[in-house]
């Protein structure tokens, strides 16, 4: 891993006496593209602005680079946003906006035409300079925005749910489009979102944060392979998130049926959740599964058939290419590398936050 | 900090500014002197005067009856006239909507003078009828203005979904159409209100001999000194204007 | 669909009746007026009039008050727009506050009240001699009218510039300083380009009233000082010549349109006009 760029050091802020973040740490490294992900309220847009200088904390300090820069205000840092709805100047065309942070800087007018032709290229709009941002579709707009902002050669972009507004497809094209950047441009890439399909297909780190905590970090395979907590991974994808007791190592009794599973040292007896895709979840005949029940629904999905089937009191997701029709008996067995063992939230209040979601 | 401060106090001298003259006036409605220009002691004389002065009584009653009057008339015009243009194609939309700025951006004295003329050229008695019709022209843009933007936001489909659940289309405004606008209409008709009550200008090239507003009636009096029942009617219809917006405010609200 | 237009054409043909009567044909008949002379013969004497020398310095001091009066209005009212912009106050009771509350106290006793104040041994000059200051006396001079078209005319320059601030994305702010721009950069580069709709507006809403007005000048100048206004209701009111009044009304009426037009250019979807 590289070298780590920024620290985020003990940070709380609260608004209006509503805490948004306590205690936050985090550290992000040179040239990553790390994504914070969550539900709307869960302190990762004040996490960028505080990051942008736009939000002071009430608490805990920034350090870029090794200097501390918590009190310093945005036109000072070394880094650049990318707004949510673009924010472009409306009065300036196309050119004078990409150009607008490196006449402040006072650049000369070669190096500006210079650095305006390379960013509209690299967006894939060249030709545009004269246009107007009205002018310009949703999608184009969010590409002058970033151009605006790269020009001024930031280490870091902080990007704020910059495909919000924007269709699915043109949502999909974009992804590919940001990967490509980052990897032209070299630099740390902070990005927002609530989408966790746009944060597992672009990041190298995932932050998924709720209710001004950190949830967990890791890769988007591992948050997604191995949630740390029921919000986890009820926010990452569909799952099945069962009450269960662990009997021992390896061997866990889910709604009254022992599975094999490959966790240990949670002890002996110990009430635990599980998480299982449901796309891990294997359909038998009745007589093959570990368990058996009765499919209630049966919806086509294009890739796959989405079922729900009631086994043992539980309403079983399932996502499987066989189909079964409503009303068929079946059997469910599970691999035990499959099944993600996590411990119970430590307060009924966490609970509750996650089932929500 | 200091800047926060010095925000207030910017605020507050504009305040002042605003409303030092108002304050004077009501401190004159107290003055036992005849005269403005001093002070003769504390007194409520007035307050009663006022109600055995019949020339300040009747041109309270024709501002008040010709405010009233013009500004339902021009709402009802106005909202009407807001419906149809929302429908009209663009070209003829932005003629309309042109000529509907006009009394706004317009002169008050060219407007004022412009009627005269027509109602001299019609042969029009000048009096009340007169002032009522200047009125109601200068009060509708300001209908419309309120109405408009209300108008603009509500799609076409809720109309259409109440007439496809079988409403006709008269009965579909009132139901779904009217409540969405009502806000609009309601302040439409505030402005027209005080807008008609606190003009002179238009009044003063309107109006008959013998036919007075508050308005005129303080006009024709500044030359010889104002009556103080003139400041103690102000007052009391300030204090009452603010009760009463104090006491909307307070109101809980319907929905904000 | 034939339905829905013959009904459209119902329901706006009384409004379309009402500004043509009302609007459209008195100021045809301004027009009339103007251009004729008492036997009903076309002639430009009546515009031409305002080149007499009477004429003439009214008009120009006119101008020139109204001028002065607008652009003081706009160095008040824009540092206030600002903070109201920013202060996330309640616009309407904002509008209700500085706007709608003080017309509730007659316009001409609100100017006349000013006299009270100005006066050799009024509250101002009270107060500034509790002060030590030196006295202000400018009382029935054409200072006074300043102050008195400042007064009544603020609230309409404030409220097109709060408009046009409070619009302005706050994002679009941050992302100038994101750039690199500081406060004063900000401001000039940013948000007072994107609040020219208001001022332009703002201006309009200020400089007709404050060019055209009998009143302030009559309560606030003696009767000594004569505004074009003064000339334009004299002549209607104690002269009896309308068409001198109304050749003298087309004159006002071209700095109108002229001030229309520039407006209408400058703010083509009427966003940032006054209410």
């Amino acid at each position: 891993m590289n070298k780590e760029l920024i620290n985020l050091i003990d940070i709380s802020k609260a608004f209006d006496g509503e805490m948004v973040l306590d205690e936050l740490n985090l550290n992000i490294h040179e040239n990553e593209f790390l994504t914070l992900l969550g539900p709307s309220g869960c302190g990762k847009t004040t996490t960028l602005r505080i990051l942008g200088g736009f939000v002071t904390p009430d608490k805990g300090r920034v350090v870029f680079d090794g200097q501390d820069i918590t009190g310093m205000p945005p036109n000072k840092r070394q880094l650049n946003t990318v707004f949510q709805k673009y924010a472009l100047f409306t009065h300036m065309n196309i050119a004078e906006n990409i150009a607008f942070g490196l006449k402040i800087k006072n650049k000369s007018k070669n190096y500006i035409d210079d650095k305006i032709k390379y960013a509209l290229k690299l967006v894939n709009l060249e030709g545009y300079e004269k246009r107007m941002p009205d002018s310009l579709s949703g999608g184009q707009q969010q590409r002058i925005a970033i151009a605006r902002a790269i020009v001024n050669e930031p280490k870091v972009l902080l990007l704020d749910e910059p495909l919000g507004a924007l269709d699915l497809k043109l949502r999909q094209d974009m992804q590919y489009e940001l990967i490509r950047l980052k990897n032209e441009l070299g630099i740390t890439f902070i990005y927002v979102t609530h989408d966790q399909e746009e944060a597992l297909s672009m990041s190298d780190t995932i932050v998924v944060m709720n209710q001004g905590y950190i949830q967990q970090i890791g890769t988007p395979e591992t948050i997604y392979n191995e949630p740390e907590n029921a919000f986890v991974a009820d926010f990452i994808g569909d799952s099945n998130i069962i009450d269960a007791i662990m009997l021992e190592d390896k061997l866990v009794s889910i709604l009254g049926a022992k599975f094999a599973c490959v966790d240990t040292g949670f002890g002996h007896n110990k009430p635990v959740d599980v998480v299982i895709r449901p796309e891990d979840v294997e359909l038998t005949k009745p007589e093959d599964g570990t368990i058996s029940g009765t499919v209630t629904h049966l919806i086509f999905k294009g890739v796959h058939y989405e079922m729900e089937v009631t086994a043992n009191g539980f309403e079983w997701l399932v996502h499987s290419t066989g189909m079964f029709p409503v009303g068929t008996q079946v059997g469910i067995k599970i691999d035990p590398f499959n099944i993600q063992i996590m411990n119970k939230p430590a307060s009924e209040d966490e609970e509750a936050v996650g089932v929500e979601e | 900090m200091i800047r926060t401060t010095a925000k207030k106090i910017y605020i507050a001298l504009i305040f002042v500014f605003l409303y030092a003259p108002i304050a004077t006036l009501m401190v004159l409605s107290f003055n036992a002197s005849r005269t403005r220009a001093k002070w003769g002691g504390f007194t409520t004389k007035w307050y009663f005067s006022l109600f055995e002065n019949r020339e300040i009584m009747q041109a309270l009653w024709n501002t008040l009856l010709i405010a009233f009057i013009s500004s339902f008339i021009a709402v009802i015009i106005g909202t009407v006239a807001c419906i149809a243009i929302n429908n009209m194609p663009k070209r003829s939309r932005a003629v309309l909507m042109g000529v509907t700025n006009i009394p706004m951006l317009n002169a008050d004295i060219v407007t004022g003078i412009s009627l005269m003329l027509l109602f001299i050229s019609l042969g029009f008695k000048f009096g009340l009828g007169t002032i009522l019709l200047a009125h109601i022209t200068f009060n509708i843009p300001y209908v419309i203005l309120c109405v408009m933007p209300r108008m603009k936001q509500i799609s076409p489909s809720t109309f259409e979904a109440a007439l496809d659940l079988g409403a006709s289309p008269v009965r579909a405004f009132f139901k779904v159409v009217f409540p969405d606008i009502m806000p609009g209409v309601l302040s439409g008709f505030l402005m027209a209100f005080t807008m008609s009550l606190d003009d002179f200008i238009i009044t003063h090239f309107t109006k008959g001999a013998g036919v007075d507003t508050l308005s005129t009636k303080i006009y024709t009096e500044v030359k010889k000194g104002i009556k103080p029942e003139m400041y103690a009617l102000s007052t009391i219809i300030f204090i009452t204007v603010l009760l009463l917006l104090f006491l909307v405010n307070k109101a809980p609200k319907e929905k904000s | 669909m034939k339905n829905s237009k013959s009904s459209q054409r119902l329901l706006s043909s009384p409004y379309i009746a009402w500004a043509v009567i009302f609007i459209i044909v008195p100021l045809c008949m301004v027009f009339y007026y103007g251009l004729t002379d008492k036997t009903g013969a076309f002639t430009f004497e009546n515009i031409a009039a305002i080149m007499s020398a009477e004429h003439a310095k009214a008009l120009w001091l006119s101008l020139g008050l109204s001028l002065i009066s607008t652009v003081i209005c706009f160095f008040i009212a824009y540092p206030l727009a600002m903070i109201l912009a920013n202060m996330n106050v309640n616009q309407h009771s904002f509008i209700v506050l500085i706007f709608i509350l003080p017309m509730w106290m007659n316009f001409l006793l609100r100017t006349l009240a000013w006299q009270t104040l100005l006066e050799k041994t009024g509250v101002i000059n009270n107060v500034l001699s509790f002060l030590h200051l030196p006295s202000l006396n400018i009382i029935n001079t054409p200072y006074a009218i300043v102050l008195g078209m400042v007064y009544n005319f603020l609230p309409f320059m404030v409220l097109p510039l709060y408009n046009s601030l409070v619009k302005i994305d706050p994002n679009v702010i941050n992302a100038a300083k994101d750039l690199g721009a500081n406060n004063v950069q900000t401001f000039f580069k940013i948000t007072f380009p994107l609040s020219i709709p208001g001022i332009i507006s703002g201006i309009t809403m200020v400089f007709i009233p404050a060019l055209t007005t009998f009143v302030i000048s009559n309560l606030l100048g003696g009767s000594k000082i004569l505004l074009i206004g003064n000339v334009i209701e004299e002549s209607f009111t104690q002269a009896g010549n309308w068409h001198l009044g109304s050749g003298l009304s087309i004159v006002l009426m071209i700095f109108i349109i002229v001030n229309m037009v520039a407006s209408a250019i400058f703010d083509k979807d009427g966003e940032g006009s006054a209410l």
